[in-house]
C-alpha cells in the first residue's frame, strides 16, 4: 500500500499517537463471521456499530447495500449473536467509546463509515479516495494494511 | 538420458498439479450436464467459447458498478481480480493458476447466484454455468 498509496501512507506519519491499550480495536474470533461477512469486504469489527445496528443489517440481509447477502438460519444466528455480544455498545472504551459517542439513543446506523468518529479521521485528498486500489471508503484495508487484525494506527 | 527423463517427469507434474482439483470439478459440470439436458433435451455439451462470451459481454440489467464478470474478475482470468463495489481483491479464477476453482459445489452455486444477479440481473442458466466452468478449466 505505501508506495501506491503516497499520500495517504504520509498522512499517517503524522498521525497522532494515541495510547498503547487504545491504538486497537479485538480483531474478530469467529472464523464463521471471518468468512463469511469477509467475502466481499473485510469483515468489520463489530465496536464500530452498535447492537442494534448489527440487528439490523443481520435482519435485512437479503438486501444489503444493493447486494443479497442471505445466509442460513444456523449461521446468521451465530453471526448475530457474535456481532451483537461484541458491539460498540456492549464493550465500551477505546474506539468503542468514540464511535458510539455519535450514535443517538435509539438510532440504529448501517455505515461505519457514515460515523463523525471516521469523518475527522478521514478527510483526506480526493486523490486518494480516487485511487483505482481504493474504492470506496468501506476499503479499510487498502490503507490499514493490518485493518483486519484490529490495527487502524499504521505507524 | 537422466536429463530427458527429468524433464519428462517435469512436464508430467505440471497437469499432474493442476488436475488435483479435477474430480470434483468433473462432478459439478456432470451436475450441471444433467440439469441442462432436463432443461432443453437437445443439449449436446458445454462450449468454452459460449463460456468466454458470457465472461466478456457487457449485459444490461444488472447492477451498474458491474455490467460485466471482467467488472470483479478482470479481463485476464489468469490474474488477480478487484470487487467493484468494495475494493476487496479477488484471486485468479483461472484454473491454471488456481487449481482450488470450481471444486466446491456449494461456493460455485453461492457465487453464481449473486454474480449473476449483480451483472445479469437475473440467475444464470445451468447451461450458462457449465459453459462458465469449461471456458475457466481451459483457462
Ligand atoms: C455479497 C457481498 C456481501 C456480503 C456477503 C456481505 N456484505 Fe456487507 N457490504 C457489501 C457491499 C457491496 C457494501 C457497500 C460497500 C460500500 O458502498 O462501501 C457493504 C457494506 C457493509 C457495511 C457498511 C460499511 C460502511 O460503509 O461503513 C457493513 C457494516 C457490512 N457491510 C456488514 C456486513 C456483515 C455483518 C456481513 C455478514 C453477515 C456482510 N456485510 C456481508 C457486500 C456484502
Ligand atoms: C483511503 C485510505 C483509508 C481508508 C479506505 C480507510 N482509512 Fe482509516 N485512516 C486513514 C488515514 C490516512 C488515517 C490517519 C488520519 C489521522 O489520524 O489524522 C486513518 C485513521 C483511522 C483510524 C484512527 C487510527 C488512529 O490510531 O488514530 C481508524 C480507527 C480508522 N482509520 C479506521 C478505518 C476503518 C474502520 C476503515 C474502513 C471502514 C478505514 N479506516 C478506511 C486512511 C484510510
Ligand atoms: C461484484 C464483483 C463480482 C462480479 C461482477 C462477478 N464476480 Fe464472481 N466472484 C466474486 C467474488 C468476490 C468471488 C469469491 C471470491 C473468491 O472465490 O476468491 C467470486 C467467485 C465466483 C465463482 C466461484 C469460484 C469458485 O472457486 O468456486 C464463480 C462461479 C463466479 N464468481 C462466477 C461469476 C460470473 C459467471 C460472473 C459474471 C456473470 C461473475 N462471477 C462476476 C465477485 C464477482
Amino acid at each position: 500500500m505505501r508506495s501506491k498509496l503516497p499520500l495517504a501512507a504520509a498522512i499517517l506519519l503524522f498521525a497522532a499517537p494515541l495510547r498503547a491499550e487504545e491504538k486497537s480495536v479485538p480483531a474478530i474470533a469467529d472464523p464463521l463471521v471471518r468468512q463469511e461477512c469477509g467475502s466481499c469486504h473485510m469483515a468489520f469489527q463489530p465496536v464500530f456499530l452498535p447492537a442494534r445496528s448489527w440487528n439490523r443489517i443481520m435482519d435485512e440481509l437479503a438486501n444489503h447495500f444493493g447486494e443479497d447477502a442471505s445466509l442460513p438460519p444456523d449461521k446468521a444466528q451465530r453471526i448475530r449473536a457474535y456481532l451483537t455480544a461484541n458491539a460498540g455498545d456492549a464493550a465500551g472504551g477505546g474506539w468503542a467509546r468514540r464511535y458510539m459517542r455519535w450514535v443517538a439513543e435509539s438510532g440504529t446506523p448501517l455505515r461505519i463509515t457514515a460515523n463523525p468518529a471516521f469523518e475527522r479521521k478521514h478527510r483526506l485528498p480526493d486523490a486518494v479516495w480516487k485511487d483505482p486500489k481504493v474504492v470506496t471508503k468501506s476499503n479499510c484495508p487498502a490503507c490499514h494494511t493490518q485493518a483486519e487484525k484490529g490495527w487502524f494506527d499504521d505507524d | 538420458m537422466i536429463r530427458s527423463v527429468l524433464i519428462a517427469a517435469t512436464l508430467a507434474a505440471v497437469p499432474f498439479a493442476a488436475m488435483a482439483g479435477a474430480p470434483r470439478r468433473d462432478a459439478i459440470l456432470s451436475d450441471y450436464a444433467t440439469q441442462a439436458s432436463q432443461a432443453n433435451p437437445g443439449f449436446s455439451g458445454f462450449s468454452a467459447q459460449r463460456g468466454e462470451l458470457l465472461f466478456r459481454t457487457r449485459w444490461a440489467g444488472g447492477d451498474e458498478r458491474t455490467p460485466s464478470c471482467t467488472a470483479c474478475h478482470t479481463d485476464r482470468p489468469q490474474g488477480p481480480g478487484r470487487n467493484a463495489k468494495t475494493g476487496r481483491p479477488i484471486e485468479p479464477v483461472a484454473v491454471s493458476v488456481n487449481p482450488k476453482r470450481f471444486t466446491d459445489m456449494a461456493e460455485v452455486e453461492k457465487h453464481f447466484s449473486r454474480d449473476c444477479k449483480s451483472v445479469l440481473g437475473r440467475p444464470c442458466t445451468p447451461l450458462e454455468k457449465g459453459d462458465y466452468v469449461t471456458f475457466m478449466a481451459g483457462q
